[in-house]
């Protein structure tokens, strides 16, 4: 190495330098959205982003980007909390919302008020993905904790959906034993014994059970196992609905600390309206999620959602209680999970 | 008689003592275990990847947020490997031509991310820089994005690449001494013609190991870089994160395809190895390590 190339080194590192700078503090030329979301949205938001940038330019004129970045909810809010710039949140639970409203004071306290159905465009619930034809016989909660049954399941401490999970699992023990929390915890505790690998989010644990075919059944979004079915196959996979499951409300939310410190409140907001639209409840359809307007939805694409017993989170007091009582530190999920 | 003769052909047929199926036992298990746990599943990635043929494969790599991640890896292998190459140039001639207090102290912390978990290497930042973190008020109060952007992705991979070039040199120049710089500045040479014309060709094979080890890794990180990126598509995704992405959502052609890629930078970097170990074998083996 000569003197002249530890110049053109110097050079090249202080032209990197300079590049990494600029690039902090990066002009942005069009509007640019951030859509901090949670695992099984993907497609949805994918397709509705497209949509939601043509309505704007055709309304105001103006370009609009939407990015995305999808993880584990707990995970994704945490990030969100420690300054990942997201302009609007899309999380799979209220409780994960609350955490950014309280840790970063980003967003009010009554952020479920600002938009209807409780800020939850649209709801899902929890279903059971088994092995085509069904080789375990596997029909209700209650056949989970049978003998040998390998249940998939992500970690309730990162991942919104698992919580679902959880509660749902909860909800029908209750209704079981007539309200005995003993009882319940005891069935709950039992089903967790069953879990074999707790992945962080849900598709993780989706990617457990479908593609690395470790299971029996795997405990999930209804259009996470809609979507399961249509990408890998009718033929592998189907469906049992349990008797009771729980009406889970993902909500959104504009982060108002960031959009008004980025000029972008009025965009973010109309982008969340949108998904309360004919266009934005259709997509919502498509991708097997429950509309909150079902009026909005042809029949046909309404009818693959079987009807069920739903208890909600206000049986359990809502998220306020619950995610403290169930999944805070110390709390129920921590008392009865103990690893093998 | 016979004895003589006998010992001499034991000795020539098997110098370490070993019988012929014993030895042969011994590389076939080698070879099957290196065919199971390595090339088996380096050729499944491109197995994967051309599964559908090669055109969703291109398809993949042309892809515009695919484009983007090889850009930012890219990127930050480029901030992060001059910066280290610095660093360890400076870091080792410190350490190995001069004494002073705290030197074993300051080897010692060099190894340091060789020995931490990379997920901690990325929390750290979060701590640091993130919006609750340690310089959080500061840097949001000027608009200065660190974590979840680009600089933190930087930070991180300098941190998880800091000993590469460092640990290729130390030993190096400690066991090269000071004689031939001494002789270079007694005979009036400055000290940075001394460094340059003494100290660098005597260690410039090594550098170019550690500067190609530390490239190698600076691409590859996953773990660090992940707990800091954000995972926003298209922007603060790096290839190992891209690939991951893709594979969870169900589209394995392309996450294979970049992986690939990966693997092909891999491939490069293990041949571009090989050959400075073959024509610079000497030299490096003077450096202890390898």
């Amino acid at each position: 190495m000569t003197f002249s190339d530890l110049t053109r080194r110097s050079a090249l590192l202080l032209a990197a330098l300079t590049l990494l700078l600029a690039m902090t503090f990066e002009v942005r030329a069009e509007t640019k959205l951030l859509n901090v979301s949670y695992d099984p949205t993907r497609e949805l938001y994918k397709e509705f982003n497209a949509a939601f940038a043509e309505h704007w330019k055709a309304e105001t004129g103006e370009t609009v980007s939407i990015e995305q970045s999808h993880g584990g909810s707990g995970k994704q809010a945490r990030a969100v909390i420690d300054g990942l710039e997201a302009d609007v949140v899309t999380l799979a639970l209220e409780a994960d919302i609350d955490a950014i409203a309280e840790a970063s004071g980003k967003l009010p306290a009554d952020w479920r008020s600002k938009l209807p159905h409780s800020s939850a465009p649209y709801t899902s619930t929890i279903v059971f993905l088994v092995r085509k034809g069904n080789p375990k016989g596997l029909s209700d909660w209650g056949d989970l904790v049978k003998d040998s049954v390998e249940v998939i399941t992500p970690n309730p401490k990162t991942s919104g959906g698992a919580r679902w999970n959880f509660l749902a699992a909860w909800g029908w023990a209750l209704k079981k034993y007539d309200g005995d929390e003993a009882k319940a915890s005891a069935f709950v505790s039992d089903l967790y014994r069953h879990v074999p690998v707790l992945d962080t989010g849900a598709r993780g644990s989706t990617t457990t059970f479908v593609q690395r075919g470790i299971g029996d059944v795997l405990l999930a979004w209804e259009n996470e196992a809609f979507l399961a079915l249509a990408e890998l196959g009718p033929d592998k996979f189907e469906i049992v609905v349990p008797s009771i499951s729980i009406k889970a409300e993902p909500p959104v939310a504009v982060v108002a600390g960031n959009t008004e410190r980025r000029g972008t409140t009025k965009v973010a907001t109309a982008y969340l309206k949108y998904l309360y639209t004919e266009v934005g409840q259709k997509l919502a359809a498509k991708h097997f999620y429950r509309p909150a307007n079902p009026e909005l939805v042809e029949a046909e694409n309404l009818k693959r959602f079987p009807k069920l017993d739903l208890v909600t989170i206000d049986d359990f007091g809502g998220w306020k209680k619950a995610q403290p009582e169930f999944f805070g530190d110390g709390g129920i999920f921590d008392q009865i999970y103990k690893p093998k | 008689m016979t004895d003589v003769s006998l010992r001499t052909h034991a000795a020539f047929s098997s110098p370490v003592g070993e019988r012929i199926r014993t030895r042969a036992a011994l590389t076939v298990l080698a070879l099957v275990f290196l065919a199971l746990v390595l090339i088996l599943p380096l050729a499944a990635v491109f197995t994967e990847a051309l599964r559908k043929g090669a055109e969703p494969f291109f398809a993949a790599l042309v892809e515009p947020d695919a484009l983007e991640a090889v850009k930012l890896t890219l990127i930050v292998a480029a901030i992060a490997v001059p910066a280290n190459l610095l660093f360890g140039l400076v870091a080792s001639w410190a350490i190995a031509k001069f004494e002073f207090r705290g030197k074993s102290f300051l080897v010692t912390l060099i190894d340091l991310p060789f020995s931490v978990s990379p997920v901690i290497s990325g929390l750290v930042y979060i701590l640091l820089f993130g919006a609750q973190g340690f310089f959080g008020q500061w840097l949001a109060a000027h608009g200065i994005q660190i974590v979840f952007a680009v600089p933190g992705i930087v930070l991180a991979t300098i941190f998880v690449t800091f000993p590469f070039v460092a640990r290729q040199l130390i030993p190096l120049m400690e066991a090269q001494g000071t004689v031939d710089e001494e002789a270079a500045l007694s005979l009036g040479a400055t000290g940075f013609q001394t460094f340059r014309k003494v100290t660098l060709p005597n260690i410039k094979w090594a550098l170019l190991y550690g500067v190609l080890l530390s490239n190698a890794r600076a691409m590859g990180e996953f773990g660090a870089v992940s707990v800091v990126s954000g995972h926003i598509r298209g922007k603060t995704n790096t290839m190992p994160l891209h690939v991951e992405i893709l594979y969870n959502e169900y589209n394995f052609v392309a996450a294979f395809a970049v992986a690939s890629l990966l693997a092909f930078l891999a491939l490069v970097t293990l041949v571009l190895k090989s050959a400075l170990e073959w024509r610079y074998g000497g030299e490096l083996a003077a450096s202890g390590r390898h």
